[in-house]
């Protein structure tokens, strides 16, 4: 029998479609994007595109591949950020914390169960959304490069496609255990307070606003933009972000894994996890 | 070993005493109505005994600290804490699902009779189904558990008349076999009297009555008096008096039925005329003595 712990994430999926739905919803509009444009000025790209010397050239090629890549993988850590602010919170509204309390599940089970959703299961469901439209966009490109009779043999030459599937995998992942104290900070905040997402919203600004009015600094501010955009400059080399990253050696996980940043933060999402299923153990329907 | 053993059971919020001492014993195969009126502590009571609050006290839920161990308790206990707790986005499937992953006692060929008998349709989402369907649905979730004690907090509320009939005799002839331990509140008091075979009576966070079903018929009497006897009636110090179409019934704590019957036409009370009885007889002793 499958345990209590995976029908809990189950029924996570049954209740947020948004996990997979939004990053799906983000992907379509993605490749009708990129068919649009591409069929309507293939030849002057491809014009462009000889014009180049050979570095710019793979730039160019792989730029569509990245770009769609991020915009789901963002989508889907935007979706997770909201799923933790909710995650605790709707069971009290609707009272359905009653029914899952009758049930033979324990309240750390209930609290891993929802971390995981954010932490692992939306990052999978991206990635594998943001693989299945990078190969989209390449039969794309094929059929409507073919079609104008361009050389692609030539153009996939340029295209790192193993090294690029690894470093998104890694990108994901770096970002995945990166966020994972934000997640464990939101999720802690939908069980700690009645409204969480106004009180995170505002507590945010007010906090920076507060230190730049009483020492004129902005630590604080600092601090965010550390927590929310650290993976990129601690999981890669110095630099490698102002190009796309498709080569292994751009990766720098040897630094990444050794960062203090990472280690505290993991460290963090436990305080905050442990805190949460206590006070998820405590809590009653709201009203 | 009772299902539910209950001793001091302290409980406050703030300035208020939700259970003031609340003493509750329990055993296997009874049927407990928990009567008492709003504030009365008979929630606190209900979430302590399922492990969903803390609080001091000695407590025992078969064996166990529901506190502690709310997990392992919830294989052996079922509840229904309230009508339409269930979560509207799931589709009835999908709950049928889950309760059986997680549950070790859920039958769900048994859960699937009762809904096919209450004709529910599996793929509907919960929030589309009508109010005495979602209540349904809870039932037959908890009625194919294999429990040995099941909680009933208001199980019916806002449910209309030939539902809520229904409900309790489901409950009686397809869950209760003599042995399961049924624990139930309600509002109306009336609809679930002759399913009891216990009753307790909470007030301001006490226990303040509890007995089987069967000594309390024998404890308490109505009395149709006749105008010529009220004098009589009186000095055999009713718990209450009333008038009821002109006719004056009294309410006797205990007294001998020839004595009684001697006064008028003996009849069983209903709980909810004791309860009241009481309950304004303990106000007024609280009123004079302030």
């Amino acid at each position: 029998m499958k345990g209590t712990f995976y029908w809990s994430v189950r029924r996570e999926l049954w209740e947020h479609r948004s996990v997979w739905l939004a990053p799906l919803a983000v992907a379509a509009f993605v490749l009708v994007a990129f068919t649009y444009g591409l069929s309507r000025s293939a030849r002057e790209i491809a014009a462009t595109l000889s014009a180049l010397p050979p570095g710019k050239q793979q730039h160019l090629v792989t730029m569509p591949f990245g770009l769609a890549a991020s915009v789901i993988l963002l989508t889907g850590f935007v979706v997770a950020a909201f799923y933790c602010v909710e995650a605790l919170n709707t069971e009290r509204r609707d009272r359905s914390i009653l029914f899952w309390k009758s049930m033979p599940v324990s309240d750390l089970t209930t609290v891993l169960a929802k971390a995981l959703v954010p932490v692992a299961v939306i990052p999978l469901v991206a990635y594998a959304i943001a693989l299945a439209t990078q190969a989209m966009v390449f039969t794309v490109s094929a059929v409507v490069l073919k079609a104008l009779g361009a050389d692609i043999g030539a153009l996939w030459a340029k295209l790192p496609m193993t090294s690029m599937t690894l470093a998104l995998a890694y990108g994901v992942a770096v970002h995945a255990l990166w966020f994972a104290p934000l997640f464990a900070l939101l999720l802690l905040a939908s069980v700690a307070i009645r409204r969480p997402l106004p009180w995170v919203v505002v507590s945010v600004i007010a906090l920076q606003l507060l230190e730049k009015i009483a020492f004129g600094t902005n630590y604080s501010g600092a601090f965010v933009k550390y927590r929310v955009m650290g993976a990129m400059t601690e999981a890669f080399r110095t630099d490698a972000l102002r190009e796309p990253v498709v080569q292994l050696s751009q990766l720098d996980p040897a630094r990444f894994f050794t960062s203090p940043g990472l280690w505290l933060g993991l460290v963090a999402a436990a305080v905050f996890l442990s805190i949460a299923v206590r006070l998820r153990r405590l809590r009653e329907p709201l009203s | 070993m009772a299902t539910i053993e209950a001793r001091g059971l302290r409980k406050t919020y703030g300035a208020t005493k939700a259970l003031d001492g609340v003493d509750l014993e329990v055993g296997a195969g009874r049927i407990l109505g928990l009567i008492g009126p709003n504030g009365a502590g008979k929630t606190t009571a209900l979430n302590a005994i399922l492990g969903l609050t803390p609080c001091e006290g000695e407590l025992r839920v078969l064996g166990r600290d529901p506190w502690r161990a709310r997990e392992a308790l919830m294989r052996e206990v079922c509840f229904i804490a309230d009508v339409a707790v269930l979560p509207r986005w799931m589709k009835v499937s999908q709950a049928l699902d889950y309760v059986a992953g997680v549950h070790p006692g859920f039958d769900r060929a048994r859960a699937e009779r009762f809904l096919a008998r209450a004709a529910l349709p599996s793929g509907k989402r919960i929030g589309k189904l009508s109010k005495g369907m979602v209540a349904q649905l809870h039932l037959a979730i908890v009625m194919a558990i294999d429990a040995r004690l099941l909680v009933l907090d208001e199980p019916t509320l806002g449910l209309d008349i030939l539902f809520r009939k229904h409900f309790y005799d489901t409950l009686l002839n397809d869950y209760y076999d003599g042995k399961r331990t049924v624990l139930v509140t309600t509002h109306q008091v009336e609809e679930i009297e002759h399913v009891l075979t216990d009753v307790a009576f909470i007030a301001n966070g006490r226990v303040v009555l509890q007995s089987t079903m069967d000594a309390f018929e024998t404890r308490f009497a109505a009395v149709v008096v006749r105008p010529e006897q009220a004098p009589q009636a009186r000095a055999l110090e009713p718990i209450q008096e009333r008038l009821v179409l002109g006719r004056s019934v009294f309410l006797f704590d205990g007294r001998e039925r020839a004595q009684l019957q001697a006064l008028g036409e003996v009849r069983s009370p209903g709980i909810a005329d004791i309860f009241i009885a009481l309950m304004n007889r303990a106000g007024g002793t609280a009123e004079r003595t302030a």
